[in-house]
């Protein structure tokens, strides 16, 4: 599988327009420097600062006492008994979110990858949970879990999944998967979508090849299909991942973290920490706790990336 | 498929109830939006479990055009998630390409340096953004919000645009030069068509994503006449807060551009899906 190698072009082979980059080590760095530059402007130095805020007391109910504190805040989040509740919401999240959307998006794309007929009309509908706004559909799912104007509790009822119509994001036991099922729903078309793209990139000769040697389906999907989709599967469920971990919206609009903080992730956390508590230091400490535990999650799934790529 | 040339009719069927679930499970709450949006105000909540509306009325969505600022809520977002969109696209189709086809030293640390943008919850920088951009002057402009959109969606379609070209053979582009193109024509007429799809789909992702933030937009704009659609509908929220059925119309009509967009995206992903873009 050639495709996913990278050798770079042998440089004196090339035509008369690439004399105007006299040193191919450069040429990389034409095309990247425009983006690297904006991300440098726009998102790096303004989280140097916000990161210098961890360091810092800065709360406007305590405006005299402002000035460097060095870790004095993460010394309160090792008590923070609410700080290792939301660690675990998010986990509990995080993690219920990312594989539902992905198992069922990679069910979809497989679907349809095989095609079907009024297909093109079927992919526009399908895809659009992905378009709605991510504050108006949590307001519908909100919506539909209320009792007195949405249908599912009386269906959940009606199947005995509960014991009466009541909402379930007010009870403090199940309240969490009101907002995964919103974000289910939600991030199904976007793994749908990524996975379809890398499926069609699979060169057709391949599962002809396959047909001819009178492959089976399941040798087909784990031998040809798996190992190509690999590379994207890991880059995309570690985008999502980490994208899910620090998403508060479908959270913050259905449940505020309640009831009883049962549904409080740690960006909700920081979230009311910043701007209900006005405390800024305390809710950039805790930001940088969590994207710690990000930069660890994603460096080990790179690594894995790795793995696969070079045994393709 | 050639591959799967006599599925069996059990098969078949299977497979077509499985994507009539998919369907109902994505539609069923939209439907839900539209069934509150024409129901008339002082039955939302007598008709509220039934599936269909007992009456009919268009009344929300006349007053949301007539006696609200929607309207213009509506050309400042589609002016910003365009912007957006192509701006994004046009630098991240650049990245992802030296990615895809070249080795160069720094070369973890970049991709490491986008990665690190993805990762850390945005409420970290959004006192020191707010600092640099009313330093700037820029408070209150829809260009603020279309520069802060771009940075942070590019690391993304970056590596969706890297992915793509990946897919696509450099033979293809080695031979053009060979011939006596230049980099940039070889891109132009042979790797630029192939990348139709990747290109639609990564504007389509950024498009969607610039149409629906909240929390910059808040942060960045404070004039009526510079809000986007999210940030109106926020307000619907607090100054209309019985008022549903408005709200739910005007969520409809926020529903409009991201649908034509996605269906005009379909050519694209349809395109790729039945020419096979590798073959050589």
């Amino acid at each position: 599988m050639s495709l996913t190698t990278n050798k770079n072009f042998a440089p004196d082979q090339k035509g008369q327009g690439w004399k105007i980059f006299k040193s191919p080590k450069l040429e990389p760095f034409l095309y990247l420097s425009p983006s690297i530059i904006l991300i440098c402007l726009v998102i790096f130095v303004p989280l140097v600062i916000g990161i210098s805020y961890a360091f810092q007391s800065i709360s406007l109910f305590r405006p005299s006492d402002t000035g460097w504190i060095g870790f004095e805040h993460f010394e309160d989040i090792y008590q923070d008994r609410k700080f290792y509740k939301s660690l675990r919401n998010t986990f509990w999240w995080t993690f219920t979110s990312v594989i539902l959307q992905f198992s069922l998006g990679l069910g979809l794309a497989m679907l349809l990858k095989a095609g079907f007929k009024g297909q093109k009309f079927f992919q526009a509908l399908i895809f659009l949970p992905w378009a709605v706004p991510t504050f108006l559909s949590a307001l519908t799912w909100a919506w539909l879990f209320n009792p007195v104007i949405g249908p599912l509790s009386h269906w959940m009822f009606a199947l005995g999944i509960l014991d009466e119509p009541y909402n379930i994001l007010a009870d403090p036991s199940i309240a969490m998967y009101g907002p995964i099922a919103a974000n289910v729903w939600f991030g199904i078309p976007f793994f749908a979508i990524t996975l379809l793209a890398a499926l069609q990139s699979i060169p057709d000769e391949m599962y002809e090849a396959a047909a001819i040697d009178g492959a089976s389906k399941w040798q087909v999907f784990s031998k040809i299909t798996l190992p190509f989709l690999a590379p994207m599967i890991v880059i995309t469920v570690m985008l999502r991942t980490v994208w899910i971990a620090n998403f508060a919206d479908f959270i913050y609009v259905m449940t505020s973290g309640g009831p009883a903080n049962s549904t409080q992730i740690l960006s909700t956390y920081i979230f009311l920490t910043a701007f209900k508590k006005l405390d800024f230091g305390y809710a950039s400490a805790v930001s940088v706790v969590l994207l710690v535990l990000l930069l660890i999650f994603a460096t080990l799934l790179l690594k894995m990336r790795q793995k696969f790529v070079r045994v393709n | 498929m050639s591959v799967f040339a006599k599925p069996a009719v059990g098969w078949t069927i299977s497979k077509y109830i499985v994507l009539a679930l998919y369907l109902a499970f994505a539609l069923f709450p939209l439907y839900w939006l539209l069934k509150i949006s024409v129901t008339p105000e002082k039955l939302i909540y007598s008709d509220g479990v039934a599936l269909w509306p007992s009456e009919f009325t268009l009344d929300n969505f006349k007053s949301v055009l007539l006696y609200t600022d929607f309207l213009i809520y509506f050309k400042n977002s589609i002016f910003v998630s365009f912007g957006t969109a192509a701006l994004t696209t046009v630098l991240a189709a650049a990245a992802g390409y030296a990615f895809s086809r070249f080795q160069f030293r720094g070369k973890k640390i970049i991709i490491g340096i986008m990665l690190i943008t993805q990762m850390f919850p945005l409420l970290i920088i959004i006192a020191p953004i707010y600092r640099i951009i009313s330093g700037m002057g820029l408070l209150n402009t829809l260009t603020s919000l279309i520069v802060v959109y771009t940075a942070f969606n590019v690391p993304f379609a970056t590596f969706l645009m890297q992915s793509f070209f990946d897919g696509i053979p450099k033979d293809l582009e080695e031979a053009a030069m060979i011939d006596g193109c230049t980099r940039l024509q070889a891109v132009r007429k042979v790797v630029f068509p192939l990348t139709l799809p990747g290109l639609a789909a990564t504007l389509g992702f950024v498009f969607t994503a610039a149409w629906s933030e909240l929390l910059f937009a808040i942060m960045l704009i404070n004039s009526n006449d510079k809000m986007t659609f999210p940030v109106g509908l926020l307000t619907f929220v607090s100054k209309f807060s019985v008022d549903w059925g408005q709200m739910m119309a005007a969520g409809v009509f926020a529903l409009v551009p991201s649908c034509l967009f996605f269906i005009f995206i379909q050519r694209y992903l349809v395109q790729g899906l039945t020419s096979g873009a590798v073959k050589g």
